[in-house]
């Protein structure tokens, strides 16, 4: 049979047709400010061991304004992709089955996201007070 | 059918013999509650221009026919009211991610070679002869799979996934999920068999969990769950372990 010929649709601007295109590429992008905390984290363990001097020296730097600033931001884009990280979570869960019944999406987005802020909860008191 | 209010229907019209690409002519529809973008669509055929182009079949949401992107998003235009959409207008456009082959018909021949690819019938876990009876389930183990298999293939997953647009050599939504509709049976032995194709770059591994195919499915089958599940098995079965972790083809 030959080939009727046919009309290819450009996708170029395709995540600006749809706003769940959007959120899902601002879900994708707010990945890259963990990635760039990970990276000072990183630097700050490797200051840490060339002595007190280099560990002191990020320390200052951590105090800028930029530095904290960055951090702000950070804090606010790793909290949403925590959010949406959790609500995703139920489809790549396995088939949890309870009495043959599919377990309620929102049961793991909800169990997830309370577990993200005990842990983060926790965390902080160790560091601030212990 | 009308109750005197008319409704703009904006319809993109492509003729391969005349049209470098395709553009959108506007019609005035009168319509009525019970009104179906559909029945909208055939008014215009009936009435205003026989030219117009567009697939359908059971007006009732189980022949999957008449899928078409209404006002950006993907529906079925049985299922879809024009009443929703007064006294704002109605674009209509063929499914998006598929080649338009004359106005509202895309060509879906990509997407049944596809669907024949996952092998999506049951390779039988014991040979039995016809003689020897049937193959039984129980309720529990035909609720393993039963979601996924209430596919329709409309396809509206597809013009959902920006991924297929984009890679169109992704095995994309629904023929995953009907390629784990019959690994998650507990009469089907074809894991292994379909491994090679659920393991590859363009199959589970081609997902990027937009999710936007299980919002837009008609009926539930939840293709992004039966995908993202499959990662996993997916990596096990790269390990090695997947035999012993999930010996009911992670289901």
């Amino acid at each position: 049979m030959a080939q009727a010929k046919t009309y290819v649709r450009p996708m170029a601007g395709w995540w600006r047709r749809n706003p769940y295109f959007v959120r899902y590429m601002i879900r994708e992008g707010s990945s890259v400010f963990l990635a760039i905390y990970t990276v000072i984290l990183l630097v700050g363990l490797y200051r840490l061991t060339q002595g007190q001097a280099a560990w002191a020296g990020w320390l200052a730097a951590m105090t800028r304004p930029i530095s904290l600033l960055f951090h702000w931001v950070a804090l606010i884009t790793v909290g949403y992709h925590a959010y949406t990280w959790w609500k995703v979570a139920p489809k790549t869960a396995p088939d949890l089955r309870f009495g043959g019944r599919p377990l309620p999406e929102m049961i793991i987005t909800v169990g997830g996201l309370a577990a993200t802020l005990g842990a983060s909860v926790l965390i902080y008191v160790i560091v601030r007070w212990l | 059918m009308a109750d005197g209010r008319t409704i703009e229907i904006e319809v993109l019209r492509y003729n391969p013999e005349k049209d470098a690409e395709p553009h959108f002519q506007s019609f005035q529809v009168p319509f009525s509650h019970d009104t179906s973008v559909l029945q909208g669509l055939q008014y215009i055929k009936d009435r205003l221009d026989g030219s117009l182009t567009f697939r359908w079949s059971c007006r009732m949401a189980i022949c999957g026919s008449c899928g078409k992107m209404v006002n950006g998003r993907p529906e079925l235009s049985c299922h879809t009211f024009l009443r929703d959409y007064y006294p704002g207008k109605v674009r209509i456009e063929p499914l998006s991610n598929f080649p338009i082959v004359r106005d509202l018909v895309i060509d879906q021949s990509d997407f049944l070679k596809k669907l024949e690819s996952v092998k999506p019938y049951i390779i039988p876990r014991e040979d039995k002869d016809v003689k020897d009876g049937e193959h039984l389930q129980t309720p529990r183990q035909m609720q393993q799979y039963y979601q996924y298999s209430q596919c329709i293939n409309c396809l509206l997953c597809y013009a959902a996934c920006p991924q297929y647009g984009l890679k169109p050599e992704f095995t994309g939504p629904a023929a995953l999920a009907l390629l784990h509709r019959y690994n998650a049976d507990s009469r089907d032995r074809g894991w292994e068999e379909r491994a090679e194709l659920l393991n590859a770059e363009q199959g589970v591994w081609g997902c990027t969990l937009v999710g936007y195919c299980s919002e837009v499915c008609p009926k539930h089958v939840d293709p992004a769950h039966a995908i993202n599940q499959n990662k996993v098995n997916s990596t096990m079965d790269y390990f090695g372990v997947r035999k012993f972790l999930m010996p009911r083809g992670g289901a």
